[in-house]
């Protein structure tokens, strides 16, 4: 058949005429997903600029009961992570199948790293009983809203952590295939998607961080 | 041997045309047995007809529901349900028409079935997201049901804010299935948008792409950037209901305003995602059935972008009365204006078609008529509702529920039943009896007038939307709405038994009996597992009615690499053999 290669390539679907198309089709639903993604973060980005704009001097006082350098520890850990996850893609192309390991295996190490120090945070506030809406309890801010704040950051942070959670578990997907071999500079598409969904969640932390907690 | 010669870089390349036999012996419906086989299928074709069992199956439930409604308003008092169920059968049957039917109908059951046929694929681009998007549908519409067996919703379809936030009740896991519905409708259109990116067949460029694709990727983009914030509003007042964070509650210094805002961000463009594939069908029937090239193809393809792009910027308009700003209402009213213009531009194009030509009035072509008298009454009464000062006078009026059903039920259901009854020879190779057929559509046509006619007129006086009890005056009204609405589902019982009989007793359909240009005409019915044996060059486009027929059968790249996908090709006619 004049449109088909003469060997078929194990990860090729039937319906896709060579590898190149079945990689251009998954990456180009990702980035499709990605918008999604957007605008489903963008709805609590619009929650937060209308309370912001209702209560400017709420946010500049409950900013400072957050820890700055956890959230930037956090930062640097992302970033972080989002460069070893470009750099197991790299290998990918390149065919260093033992680079590809390693690089997810950090990248899921940040990615917990990040979670435990979100777990501190919380826990930490919980503690002083700054808990979202109704129970509310903590004293320390002079300002009868205060929990709105409180309510806006546990959702977007909360949303964002959980996408942390969905990542560290494609991570650990990603590694069960690669150890059994399956990557290499031919196929790499689910690498590469992932990369794409981790640089996103890294990106939504990059606008969250300054908005929570550089503010005061 | 016809010669296609490729436009730029692309060396010549030999096409061989081949005519496809009529029916093929292994066929999607025959290649596997058993149920497990069909829920476990990545064919599209198959993911189209479990997509199309159950949307007709919550149909039927939300049809029910109505009838239901409507005999309770036989009488202005109490007539055999008691107010709280009544306020439960008209959220559900709002909610399950619009969530579990209409989003989905024609985007997941023909637009699955249908368009990688029509860009010549063998399959949609992400067959595992595919099925995965059926069984997310699934357990969101499973959830619902759990929804309404443990306790019920009286919000309304809306779930306004703060009464969503306070009623008991299953709001909180109607509100998680839906979001879950709303996901697999996300991967859907992922799925639309890669397969008419990526997969078309070479030869078929962006302006031979089918209107019905067209439409499809303009709804696409709809669902792709308005539910996420459905997504997000249903997500938070969940977790208003649960932890109480008070972003919509007054009393904790929210704002319930804003759950309008997003709410409406999704809803007013998810009405475009329910009607916009109905204009692809439309476009398409239209065309088969009178013969013709058709009419504005770019400006048709053009204007369902369009109407995606305006319709994120009206939402305001269901406001006007929520104590928004004046100024915005006057631009909320005037934006939604403009959405006139579109969607006029396709109502003439569809006319300009029709004009001179061979119209042969088959039972697709008479539902689409139907679309074309009862969408543009729903159409005019939208623009009406837009007018600031006669909005503020029917706003929440039976007006509002009427305009919404011609645009959804006389727009979208006849534009979905005309493209079932279109489509259907191909998807089970037997027609359907005409003549049955012919008596569904016309009971369905009357059946709806009867029952939404009425109501436009008990709007403008003055009878507000899903009261129980009203005053007596309306009474005459009521029951002729009331009769209308048994005619319609009599109706809709008659063409679905049409159907359901079709598949066992009906004729053999063969590959094209419409006689169409389209290229899912142009394979046996019905469709063999991997629709083309041989991925396809394709020469002339879909509309193409002043070709022969005979140009229309299948090229096959024979010397060397196809062309990529969706290539330019140029093809000089000359003779055929062969």
């Amino acid at each position: 058949m004049a449109n088909h290669s003469t060997t078929t390539p194990a990860h090729l679907l039937h319906h896709y005429v060579d590898s190149d198309q079945q990689f251009d089709a998954a990456k180009l639903g990702m980035w499709i997903f990605i918008v999604t993604e957007t605008l489903m973060f963008g709805g609590l980005f619009g929650a937060y600029i209308v309370y912001r704009v209702l209560y400017p001097e709420l946010f500049t006082l409950a900013s400072e009961e957050l820890d700055t350098i956890m959230g930037s520890i956090n930062t640097v850990v992302l970033i972080g992570s989002s460069l070893t996850v470009a750099l197991a893609i790299k290998s990918a192309q390149v065919n260093n199948k033992r680079n590809i390991i390693i690089n997810l295996a950090i990248t899921l190490a940040l990615a917990c790293v990040f979670m435990i120090i979100k777990y501190f945070e919380y826990t930490h506030k919980f503690e002083l009983g700054i808990f979202p809406g109704v129970y509310y309890e903590y004293g320390g801010i002079d300002h009868p809203q205060a929990h709105i704040f409180f309510s806006i950051y546990y959702m977007m942070t909360g949303l964002h952590g959980i996408h942390i959670t969905i990542g560290i578990g494609l991570m650990i997907w990603l590694l069960v295939k690669a150890s059994k071999n399956e990557f290499h500079s031919g196929y790499y598409t689910p690498v590469e998607i992932v990369g794409l969904y981790w640089h996103l969640v890294d990106i939504i932390w990059i606008f969250l961080f300054p908005l929570f907690y550089l503010i005061d | 041997m016809a010669t296609a010669e490729a436009s730029s870089n692309i060396s010549k390349v030999q096409v061989r045309r081949y005519k496809p036999e009529e029916y093929a012996e292994h066929n999607y419906l025959n290649v596997a047995k058993g149920l497990w086989s069909w829920l476990t299928s990545v064919d599209h074709k198959r993911i189209g007809i479990l997509y199309l069992v159950t949307t007709t199956f919550f149909f039927l439930v939300g049809g029910v529901m109505a009838l239901l409604l409507r005999i309770e308003l036989w009488t202005p008092a109490q007539t055999f349900v008691d107010a709280n169920t009544y306020n439960q059968l008209f959220t559900l049957h709002g909610a399950i028409m619009i969530f579990l039917f209409l989003v989905p109908s024609v985007p997941a059951v023909l637009g699955n079935f249908i368009l990688p046929i029509q860009v010549g694929a063998k399959d949609m681009a992400l067959p595992r997201l595919n099925l995965f998007s059926y069984y997310l549908y699934a357990i969101g519409s499973l959830i619902a049901v759990y929804s309404i067996l443990h306790g019920g919703i009286d919000t309304g379809w809306t779930f306004y804010t703060p009464y969503s936030s306070q009623t008991g009740g299953a709001v909180t896991s109607l509100v998680f299935g839906v979001f879950v519905v709303g996901f697999s409708s996300i991967l859907t259109a992922v799925n639309i948008i890669a397969t008419i990116h990526k997969l078309r067949a070479p030869g078929i460029t962006w302006s031979k792409l089918s209107l019905f694709g067209w439409s499809l990727y303009a709804t696409s983009i709809i669902i792709i950037l308005a539910t996420p914030v459905l997504a997000i509003t249903l997500l938070l007042l969940t977790m208003e209901r649960i932890f109480g964070i008070g972003i919509f509650d007054p009393a904790l210094g929210g704002d319930p305003i804003l759950f309008q805002h997003f709410f409406w961000f999704y809803s007013h463009p998810a009405v475009y995602i329910m009607i916009v594939p109905g204009f692809g069908i439309v476009s398409e029937i239209v065309s088969t059935f009178t013969r013709k090239v058709i009419f504005g193809y770019w400006a048709i393809a053009i204007s369902s972008l369009a109407i995606a792009f305006i319709g994120f910027l009206v939402w305001g308009h269901h406001m006007f009365v929520s104590g928004q700003a004046s100024l915005a209402s006057m631009v909320f009213s005037f934006l939604s204006f403009l959405v006139g213009i579109p969607t006029g531009i396709k109502i003439f194009n569809w006319l300009a078609t029709m004009h001179r030509g061979s119209i042969s009035l088959r039972t697709p072509l008479l539902y689409i008529l139907g679309f074309l008298f009862l969408f543009t009454i729903g159409g005019f009464t939208g623009i009406a509702l837009a007018t600031l000062a006669l909005d503020v006078h029917v706003h929440d009026t039976y007006y509002v529920v009427a305009h919404f059903h011609f645009v959804m039920v006389g727009g979208m259901v006849m534009a979905f039943m005309g493209g079932l009854h279109y489509w259907w020879p191909k998807m089970f190779g037997r027609m359907y009896n005409q003549a049955v057929a012919k008596i569904g559509c016309l009971l369905i046509f009357l059946g709806f007038n009867l029952t939404f006619m009425p109501q436009f007129i008990m709007g403008i006086q003055g009878m507000p939307r899903r009261y129980f009890n009203y005053i007596d005056q309306f009474q005459g009204l009521h029951q002729i709405s009331t009769i209308g609405a048994f005619v319609l589902g009599i109706g809709f019982i008659i063409a679905i038994a049409n159907f359901i009989m079709a598949i066992y007793k009906g004729k053999k359909a063969g590959a094209n009996p419409w006689g169409s240009r389209a290229l899912e005409w142009q394979i046996p019915s019905p469709v063999p597992p991997h629709n083309f044996d041989h991925i396809p060059v394709i020469i002339h486009g879909p509309y193409d009615y002043h070709q022969p027929m005979a140009d229309f059968q299948l090229g096959l790249a024979t010397n060397g690499h196809a062309p990529a996908h969706g290539a330019e090709i140029s093809a000089e006619k000359q003779e055929t053999e062969e």
